[in-house]
């Protein structure tokens, strides 16, 4: 019992930073109708910022402290993800206007294409460390329960906490403000939005930070585990059946997809996983939201899509 | 003109649809014969499109029963519509913008063509000879429609006029026993309008092709349609010959009153 | 002037049904194909045959047969590699398990083998569409990486699932210099070719590019879809599994699940859009395209005289493609073969333009 909680309390932290990601999707998703293949790319793009800026920031300016470091690095690392943002709307999503899903989707596949290639031009293609102060050590809980306890490791609890936090900022950002408002309009209707005086372009560049700034945390976080470097733009295919489970349209259904999948990935490569010579993690979450699919074509909380002819 | 009908084709007996909350069609019953110009008319949002895309499969209404020659049919698929006969054009064309007009019209005629994707693949024996012969039939209809110039352009390059010819080739090509035409005529100049109701019924009285047919155009409406129904808010207000229909109050104060 | 159809009469509607119907693409693609088949045999360095024929046929083969399934079909896939995959490692099984088992049958074998995996994963496409159908294309990719991976049985229990062919012969001619490498290679492109270019044009491949345009639309007019499209996945899959077979046999001799990979998948799909989506032709062009330009740009410091390590090119190759299909789809949705189609509009008018 005390190792399926261990497992299990390890998939929903998995999972927060699974809806992390897929948070990234839906908000782009909803606001420009593009499904940003490159969102794995733009994790990437913000870990490999934030690792080299808080390298190299230090020699430059000539100074020790790391908190001053890391400070300046998020801060120059999400003004790239602004500038990123802007050129993404200005040479590309405003020349694809009103074309089709999946010509926008081949789009991003460029993007990313074009940001791995960049990012790495620009910043190296090493494995960089990420040193956010994250605890290493695992901690104990429900000691008087179970024998011996469950252990948790804290990095990864402090991440979850943070994705979480994120997620529900996002969320109430999304619900309740101005902006937020008008994101959602833009996302129903382009040309109604636009009618009204919502200013399309700026919607766009606020969307794409906003999934920029998704994804630096999620950057920081994956990288200050498991190291800055190329595998970590697979980290947002992990993500993607998260967001057919969920519905693409949905941002509670990033969430639980997420936690769903996070839960799925980890219990099954354990409890089902030897029967089939293990390593199956890499396509469960694919197997599971393609069986889910079948079922509801849209997803856990996705709008149903009724033809009109 | 003299004109002949026959039996009850098509029987809509107590049709009711909803989208979630949203009624579309409320309890609407009436009947189209073999040979007919039925007209449907309405108000937008009256649920015009909905009816026709319940007759050929579209939609699936949750009540009522639909008879097709006389028989019943059940929860069915659009192409086993087209199996049984029933063409169609769209309000907002719906052509295949990729294709060329020779193609788009080739391909209304799929349900007849009968060569396996062997023979295809060689593009030898029989399945040349069918597409060929099929050839010469679509020639038929873009000789009869008057497009022949554009034959090989891309239906997308086309302009609107043209493009509702082409969709109703397209129909015309299945060789269907009945049409159903969203609109053939919104947003037409007279001389186009004149044009399309010609080929309207040059196709009703050459190949005695039974036609239902939505069009806002009341002077179209009155002069070609032999039988009118007439729906608002998704129920059905009046039904009868143009005359009756024109003098029917309820039609006049939901829709007519305006215009007369 | 040269390039004219005036004066081409056409009496009957099988010759205005030709392939192609102009005298003078007839004579063009006559002296291309004299080209391929005699001049370059030739004349061709053993490099230029390994570096760049070779595998630009094979990769021509198999964005042939991924654009039946997004260009022509409209179903986007994202797993391409996963069927050349299966193509490869079922024909390595037939070879290896069957005595005798001849190149030319576990070749077909293997595409069929790819067929049935194609159309499996095919099926989710009848439920849903666009996006997720993308992303259920991905399942694919993952799980086949995986199986050859992990299920020993595929790889005949070899490590890392590495396995490798040699001794090959078609009717008895060994098939082991670079020249017979490439006519093989050669006459197997061409045969398909032709076929899929026969399918696209017949009742099958309207019913698809219907399918593709306006699903509702086909199938009020008597299309079924789930037929249309699921032949679309068989056929694309089985070509696909054929170049998987080649690029594995021919081109690679011994292999990895690797060989086969997302990238892969990707690396197709953007010869695809580069070369021109719902075109034959565009399938040859973005894989000329995709295979020289890295080249070229391997090349160019050299010329140019600037040092640049391999890392950066591969980098700047990355950032050249990424930039190219954004460029494509902006500018060109239609690809390579639409430019060259509008380039001989163009000639067809030339030098008067009315």
């Amino acid at each position: 019992m005390g190792f399926f909680l261990e497992t299990l309390f390890g998939g929903l932290m998995a999972g927060m930073l699974y809806s992390l990601i897929a948070l990234g999707f839906v908000l782009i998703y909803k606001a420009s109708g593009v499904f940003n293949f490159a969102q794995g790319a733009m994790v990437l793009f913000a870990a490999l910022a934030m690792a080299r800026f808080a390298e190299w920031f230090p020699k430059w300016f000539g100074f020790e402290s790391l908190l001053l470091a890391n400070l300046l690095a998020f801060i120059a690392a999400m003004a790239m993800m602004v500038v990123l943002a802007w050129a993404i709307e200005r040479f590309c999503l405003s020349k694809l206007v009103n074309q089709e899903g999946i010509t926008l989707l081949m789009a991003t596949l460029g993007i990313a294409y074009f940001l791995d290639g960049f990012g790495q031009t620009l910043f190296g293609s090493d494995i960089y460390s990420i040193n956010v102060g994250m605890p290493k050590d695992p901690a104990f809980i429900m000691e008087s329960v179970f024998e011996g306890g469950v252990m948790v490791s804290k990095e990864d609890l402090v991440a979850a906490v943070v994705a979480a936090l994120l997620v529900i900022v996002l969320a109430l950002f999304f619900q309740k403000t101005k902006t937020g408002r008008a994101l959602r309009a833009v996302a129903d209707d382009h040309q109604a939005a636009q009618s009204i005086g919502i200013p399309l372009n700026k919607i766009w560049v606020i969307v794409w930070s906003v999934a920029g700034f998704a994804a630096l945390i999620a950057g920081i976080i994956w990288g200050s585990k498991l190291g800055v470097q190329f595998t970590l733009s697979l980290v947002a295919l992990k993500a993607l059946p998260v967001v057919i489970l969920g519905g693409l349209t949905s941002v509670p259904g990033a969430i639980i997809g997420g936690l769903i999948i996070g839960v799925g990935e980890k219990l099954s490569e354990i409890y089902i996983g030897p029967y089939f010579g293990g390593g199956i993690e890499i396509w469960f979450a694919y197997v599971l939201a393609l069986g889910f699919l079948l079922v509801r074509p849209q997803g856990l909380f996705g709008e149903k899509i009724i033809d009109r002819v | 003109m003299e004109r002949k009908f026959g039996e009850v084709i098509l029987d809509l007996q107590n049709i009711s649809l909803r989208f979630g909350g949203v009624k579309a069609l409320t309890d609407i019953s009436f009947n189209v014969r073999e040979h007919e110009i039925r007209a449907i008319i309405g108000p937008n949002g009256a649920g015009k499109s909905s009816m026709l895309n319940v007759i050929n499969g579209v939609y699936h209404p949750q009540e009522g029963q639909i008879l097709f020659r006389g028989q019943q049919r059940q929860k069915m698929e659009p192409h086993m519509a087209a199996t049984q006969g029933i063409a169609r054009t769209f309000q907002n064309i719906a052509l295949f913008k990729g294709m060329s007009v020779l193609d788009n019209i080739m391909t209304g005629r799929n349900l007849m063509m009968n060569s396996n994707i062997l023979q295809m693949a060689l593009y030898w024996g029989a399945a040349q000879r069918e597409e060929i012969a099929h050839r010469e039939k679509v020639e038929e209809i873009i000789d009869f429609l008057e497009i022949q110039s554009v034959r090989k352009t891309p239906v997308g390059q086309l302009p609107y006029g043209l493009q509702k010819r082409v969709e109703l080739g397209r129909a015309l090509a299945a060789e269907p026993t009945m049409l159903l035409l969203d609109e053939p005529m919104a947003g037409m100049n007279v001389e186009e309008k004149q044009d399309m109701c010609r080929f309207i019924l040059d196709v009703n009285d050459q190949f005695g092709t039974t036609i239902v047919l939505i069009e806002h155009d009341m002077g179209v409406v009155m002069d070609i349609s032999d039988r009118v129904v007439v729906l608002d808010y998704g129920k059905k207000i009046g039904d009868g010959v143009p005359e009756e229909v024109r003098n029917n109050e309820d039609v006049i104060s939901a829709y007519l009153g305006t215009s007369h | 002037m040269l390039y004219r159809e005036n004066g081409q009469f056409k009496t009957s509607y099988a010759a205005d049904q030709q392939i192609f119907p102009i005298l003078q693409d007839r004579w063009a693609i006559a002296l291309l194909l004299v080209v391929a088949f005699v001049v370059m045999p030739m004349v061709g360095s053993e490099y230029f045959f390994r570096a760049i024929l070779i595998p630009f046929l094979i990769l021509s083969l198999a964005a042939l047969g991924l654009n039946i399934l997004v260009g022509y079909c409209g179903q986007i896939s994202l797993g391409t590699g996963a069927f050349m995959a299966v193509g490869a490692y079922a024909a390595y099984n037939f070879m290896v398990r069957i005595d005798g088992m001849p190149l030319i049958a576990a070749m077909l074998l293997g595409g069929l083998c790819a067929t049935i995996i194609g159309v499996l994963f095919g099926i989710p496409s009848l439920r849903i569409k666009g996006l997720y159908l993308a992303v259920a294309t991905l399942a694919a990719q993952f799980f086949t990486d995986w199986a050859f991976l992990r299920i020993n049985w595929f790889t005949n229990y070899s490590t890392s699932g590495s396995v490798s062919v040699g001794n090959l012969s078609v009717f008895g001619i060994p098939i082991d210099s670079p020249v017979s490498k490439y006519l093989f290679c050669l006459v197997v492109v061409c045969v398909f070719a032709l076929l899929a270019k026969n399918l696209v044009r017949s009742a099958i491949g309207r019913q698809w590019m219907a399918i593709r345009d306006m699903d509702v639309a086909a199938a009020v007019i008597g299309i079924r879809p789930v037929y249309a499209k699921l032949t679309a996945f068989a056929v694309s899959s089985f070509i696909v599994g054929v170049a998987g077979v080649l690029w594995a046999f021919v081109y690679l001799g011994a292999w990895e699940p690797a060989a086969f990979s997302i990238d892969r998948s990707f690396q197709l799909l953007f010869m695809v859009i580069i070369g021109g989506l719902g075109s034959i032709s565009g399938a040859f062009l973005g894989a000329a395209f995709m295979v020289l330009l890295p080249i070229v740009l391997d090349q160019l410091p050299h010329w140019l005289g600037i040092p640049m390590s391999t890392a950066t090119i591969a980098h700047l190759v990355h950032i050249i493609f990424g930039a190219l299909i954004v460029f494509f789809l902006i500018v060109e949705p239609h690809g390579l073969a639409k430019l060259w189609s509008v380039g001989k509009q163009k000639l067809r008018l030339w030098p008067f333009p009315h």
